[in-house]
């Protein structure tokens, strides 16, 4: 696509966009959202960046090899989450028992295990999108 | 020939899923067969244990947290799928 | 026949029923392959549906927890926290069927499922 009007507009609105799915996976535990939810909201900004822009010129932006590092990367860290458990002494993927500190009440670094697990699903969700998004619209 | 024939065995079919809605309990009951001391339990101690407002999202990462950990592999075997279908053609360009 | 009541008192499973049926109808009777997956999704869809709309109560309210009011009546918050899974498995399936979608393509020439057939039937005599 060549349009003007929409590479300007797209380059003003995708920084905002990524800020909006950063907060919703941020904030995962204290309003309704979570990992999925932010996990797409990201996907689709950069969807929308390569429907503009091009898929070659995505290619160097965000180069395939970074992608298949974080969504390797997104697996790895949940199961390293689990064997936590494992290694203090009691079952996999305890979240009190094995000693995470709780903290306070309402507040964004609080709940131990549930912070961490819900990033490592809202990196997943997002490289899941958009590799997905360049296997099909890649022609030969 | 073939879409009356599909039509009248479609609307034969949903009569019959609509006879049973004698048994079903309506739409905002409190007499639900599903509101069982599972929910009551999740409701009335998920503050003590895991110290978060959002119920849901204590559900799914501390009480049931082994069936996301399933879920990231449904979606790590779908990219597997996908490009063992459709081809690498990235490296393959790299080669060139 | 039934009453205006008992259709309102049961207006979500009527809903998921007719979008059932509306999906099966499309998957049996066109010819084209992209209405079919369309099809298959629309059908997903209606046992979502049928399934979240289980645990609503009247009068309560959503089960995230309020600093300030002490109001201790929620919805049933396990039907959704089990569909979230769902839907995920509904979406990888949609891709698996889009991409051998492109492949049958690039192969035959054309989306409809007559002409794929009588042109295997051709280079088979």
């Amino acid at each position: 696509m060549d349009d003007l009007i929409v590479k300007t507009i797209t380059k003003l609105v995708v920084p905002f966009i990524q800020l909006y799915g950063i907060f919703v996976i941020l904030h995962g535990h204290l309003s309704p959202g979570g990992g999925f939810a932010g996990g797409a909201i990201i996907g689709a900004s950069l969807i929308l960046f390569t429907l503009a822009f091009g898929v070659n010129h995505t290619n160097k932006v965000v180069p395939p090899s970074v992608t298949e590092k974080i969504e390797t990367g997104g697996i790895i860290w949940y199961a390293l989450l689990g064997f936590v458990g494992i290694a203090v002494g009691t079952s996999f993927l305890s979240n009190k028992i094995a000693g995470f500190p709780l903290g306070n009440y309402g507040s964004v670094i609080s709940g131990g295990l549930i912070s961490l697990a819900t990033i490592g699903i809202g990196l997943k969700v997002a490289s899941t999108m958009i590799t997905l998004f360049h296997r099909i619209i890649e022609e030969d | 020939m073939k879409k009356p024939f599909v039509l009248v065995v479609l609307t034969v079919l949903l009569f019959i899923l609509i006879s049973s809605l004698n048994e079903m309990p309506s739409l905002g009951d409190r007499v639900n067969p599903s509101y069982n001391e599972v929910a009551e339990y999740y409701i009335s101690n998920a503050k003590e244990d895991t110290n978060t407002m959002n119920i849901i999202a204590a559900i799914i990462t501390d009480y049931r947290a082994f069936d996301t950990l399933g879920e990231t592999t449904v979606l790590f075997t779908s990219i597997t799928a996908v490009v063992s279908v459709l081809g690498f053609s990235m490296f393959e360009k790299k080669e060139k | 026949m039934a009453n205006l009541d008992m259709i309102l008192d049961n207006i979500n499973y009527i809903g998921a029923f007719t979008l059932f049926i509306i999906g099966l109808y499309t998957v049996l009777t066109h010819s084209n392959l992209l209405k079919r997956v369309i099809g298959v999704n629309i059908m997903e869809t209606a046992v979502f549906l049928f399934f979240v709309s289980i645990g609503y109560i009247k009068g309560a309210s959503a089960p995230i927890l309020d600093q300030i009011t002490g109001e201790s009546f929620y919805v049933n918050p396990l039907p959704s926290a089990m569909i979230l899974t769902g839907i995920v498995v509904a979406v990888s399936i949609t891709a698996y069927g889009l991409s051998l979608l492109i492949n049958l393509y690039k192969e035959y020439g054309t989306l409809e499922l007559d002409e794929i057939i009588s042109k295997e039937e051709k280079a088979n005599d």
